[in-house]
């Protein structure tokens, strides 16, 4: 009995991180799916996105105003909208210009752009961790208090309760919104999509709007789990977040849910049977193994290569 | 169409405020557990809006400022003829045999600090040029170089604690443990596509680095290793007293007095000799049928492959040489600074050398040379402005990639022209 307490412990706090991986990780997949590039610099995107939804949050406690629903509303609403456009800026900057050229130059001017961004908020905020305050508190409690007590805490409802309902809208959006629908024309065919009148400037614009904006959904909700941000936290989160999107196969929306909660699991498990310290080491084996073996991932379509 | 441009440039004004007011203008501070915000100096609020100002006139008038630019007379591709092959590669050298024998005595005048920094630059050359085999010219993108660097440095400094060996029986040692750790890692994941190779030697570097962090009992974990020894000549140290058996000082056989001047312009030596052996390696090998080999498969791989190239033999040899040299440069970084930890194996270092390599021009060998000095100098030049280094290199980056993807020297093909027949 105990042990199950502690293996669903585990498997909640795994499902937990997982689903916020997902939200990240669908950023990566729809660039990969619509112009073939990995955008390095997404993880530092909603690393600002926590930033903005902190400056929310202290903001309006300065002000005053203390109605939870409220606050988190207002931070959720800021930082999808700092965030969208700083992926809708960085595209515009660093993306565009490079776009068509070989792999690698895209590539190399994601990750300047990472960097840039990394000390961006570096200089402007400090480089410190700063705590985020723990808005949502309290939780379930199962088993006997003597021997191991499974917590289901309402922070981690509140982090699967978003994530379904960013999933579900995303999912409507894209399989029903006109947008939504070019996206995916572009995704199967961004010349012919440009033929047949639809405007793949804007489409990209919109991929890298949508992803930034899930980000930032991330960024709030990791923060407060977590309880501390710092300019840096964006680079492992998204490192995980890709490895997130090659474990499901990249391009597939749906394949980016499942690699992110897989991975969560998987990290979950490692620190809870084995130790903390490793936990990034198996993902990052796990992201090595996948490409090795099965690159396509999970739901993704094997890509061939034309000559 | 003007009020469609007035739309488009508003909008454009818009967002540079929505990124950069927030972050900007408004700071956290933490005090204790407790979090304030405060307003930032006017100053900053004014560049801010300077700035929205300055995207919404420049989108206004876009296509007039890009004409402008497009007509200056230094951006037109030149038209001059290009000089001889063969007078231009006496010419540099010359040119490099004057810069070399410059080096050589040029630490006996200068100051400590220069000496310390030059060897510096010089393990950053090694790194580059190194770096410049995978990237540059192969075409492959290693985004965890530094963690053959770590092998490097760790194998001096574990082999010194442990066996007692010195610097010159290490070095060749660190190096193929170096090498050999790029081959079993090549020898699976070069058959990956560009972008997956980058992600996956990121991976690995991340996994060597956490290691060395965590497994405690070998490596010391977070505290690293010191008391690494200094380089001996020939059995002398460098010391004021000797401290292995069988030494003697080299300051006693000569019969000088003890200078702590000697040990790093001894230092400086070394790397230049192993900077300079590194680069004249590297050119030979650029000019050997493997050295044409990578740049085939780097341009055209089907085609490279059809003419009978194995691919995996030809990246992994250039997997395996970018990898000795990064070990050569970890064990002289670590007998320059006595003290390795995992601290400076972090991704970090890998895209600083990667910029090394992408501001020089990749597959440039001077090229690479001019941009490690550049990268290493400017920001001990500029104190004050030490902070936003990594910022301007970003910056650098992504500019370098949409203006110049070729580099600040880009390479020169080795090529034969035919004289026109008259």
């Amino acid at each position: 009995m105990q042990d199950l307490l502690y293996f669903s412990q585990q498997l909640i706090n795994g499902l937990t991180i997982g689903s916020t991986y997902a939200l990240i990780a669908i950023g990566y997949t729809m660039v990969y799916g619509i112009i073939g590039m990995i955008n390095f610099a997404h993880g530092e995107i909603y690393m600002i996105g926590a930033y903005t939804a902190l400056i929310a949050i202290t903001g309006l406690a300065t002000l005053g105003i203390t109605w939870l629903p409220l606050v988190l509303i207002v931070a959720l609403i800021c930082a999808m909208i700092v965030a969208s456009s700083m992926g809708w800026a960085v595209e515009r900057v660093a993306y565009r210009p490079v776009r068509g050229k070989h792999r690698l130059i895209p590539l190399i001017s994601a990750i300047g752009m990472s960097i840039f961004l990394q000390n961006y908020v570096h200089l402007a905020q400090g480089s410190r961790n700063i705590g985020f305050p723990a808005l949502i508190q309290g939780g379930f409690l199962f088993g006997s208090p003597d021997t191991f007590q499974m917590s289901l805490s309402y922070m981690q409802i509140t982090i699967f309760i978003t994530t379904l309902i960013c999933m579900s809208a995303l999912t409507l959006f894209i399989s029903r919104s006109r947008i939504g629908r070019a996206c995916r024309a572009v995704s199967q065919d961004l010349g012919m999509a440009n033929l047949l009148g639809i405007d793949t400037n804007r489409i990209i614009s919109a991929t890298f709007v949508i992803g930034a904006a899930l980000a930032a959904v991330a960024g709030l909700l990791l923060g407060m789990y977590y309880g501390s941000i710092d300019p840096l936290f964006g680079f492992i989160a998204g490192l995980k977040a890709f490895t997130a999107a090659v474990l499901g196969g990249i391009g597939s929306i749906p394949g980016a849910m499942l690699g992110g909660l897989i991975l969560g699991v998987a990290e979950s498990l490692t620190s809870g049977y084995l130790s903390g310290e490793y936990k990034d080491v198996v993902s990052f084996s796990l992201l090595i193994l996948i490409l090795l073996f099965k690159p396509t991932g999970l739901l993704g379509k094997p890509e061939v290569e034309k000559i | 169409m003007a009020a469609h441009k007035i739309k488009h440039a508003l909008f454009c004004a818009l967002i540079t405020l929505i990124i950069s007011y927030p972050i900007l203008g408004l700071n956290l501070e933490a005090q204790g557990i407790n979090v304030t915000l405060s307003g930032a100096d006017a100053g900053t609020l004014m560049l801010v809006f300077l700035a929205a100002v300055l995207v919404f006139l420049f989108q206004l008038f876009r296509d007039h400022i890009m004409g402008k630019v497009r007509a200056l007379p230094f951006l037109q591709p030149s038209q001059r003829e290009a000089m001889a092959e063969n007078k231009r590669a006496r010419i540099e050298s010359w040119v490099i045999t004057g810069i070399v024998v410059l080096a050589l005595f040029w630490p006996f005048f200068v100051s400590r600090g220069a000496v310390d920094l030059a060897t510096l630059v010089l393990i950053y050359i090694m790194l580059g040029l190194g770096l410049n085999v995978v990237v540059g010219l192969a075409g492959l993108l290693d985004l965890g170089y530094v963690a053959f660097y770590a092998v490097g440095a760790y194998t001096f400094a574990l082999l010194s604690q442990y066996v007692g060996i010195s610097f010159w029986m290490s070095l060749p040692i660190g190096a193929c443990l170096a090498a050999l750790f790029g081959l079993v890692l090549g020898f699976p994941v070069l058959r990956l596509r560009g972008d997956y190779l980058a992600i996956v030697t990121l991976g690995f570097g991340e996994i060597i680095r956490i290691l060395l962090n965590n497994w405690t009992s070998l490596t010391g974990g977070p505290n690293g290793i010191g008391g690494i020894p200094e380089p001996t000549l020939f059995g002398m140290e460098f010391g004021r007293r000797v401290k292995g058996e069988g030494n003697t000082s080299f300051h006693e056989t000569f019969g000088i007095a003890y200078s702590s001047e000697h040990k790093v312009i001894f230092l400086y030596l070394i790397a230049l000799l192993l900077a300079v052996f590194t680069a004249l390696v590297i050119r030979r090998l650029m000019r050997m049928p493997v050295g044409r080999a990578w740049e085939a498969l780097r341009e055209d791989e089907i085609a490279a492959r059809s003419l009978g190239l194995s691919r995996t033999a030809v990246k992994l040899s250039a997997f395996t040489i970018g990898a000795f040299f990064a070990g050569f440069a970890g064990t002289v970084f670590a007998s320059k600074q006595g003290f390795i930890s995992p601290e400076s194996f972090v991704f970090l270092e890998s895209a600083i050398v990667l910029a090394i390599v992408v501001l020089g021009g990749m597959g440039s060998q001077i090229g690479v040379i001019l941009a490690a000095t550049a990268v290493t100098i400017l920001p001990e030049l500029a104190r004050e402005f030490s902070e936003y280094r990594m910022l301007v290199f970003g910056a650098a980056m992504v500019l370098m990639m949409i203006w110049r993807p070729q580099g600040l020297m880009p390479m020169r093909r080795m090529h034969i022209e035919l004289k026109g027949q008259e």
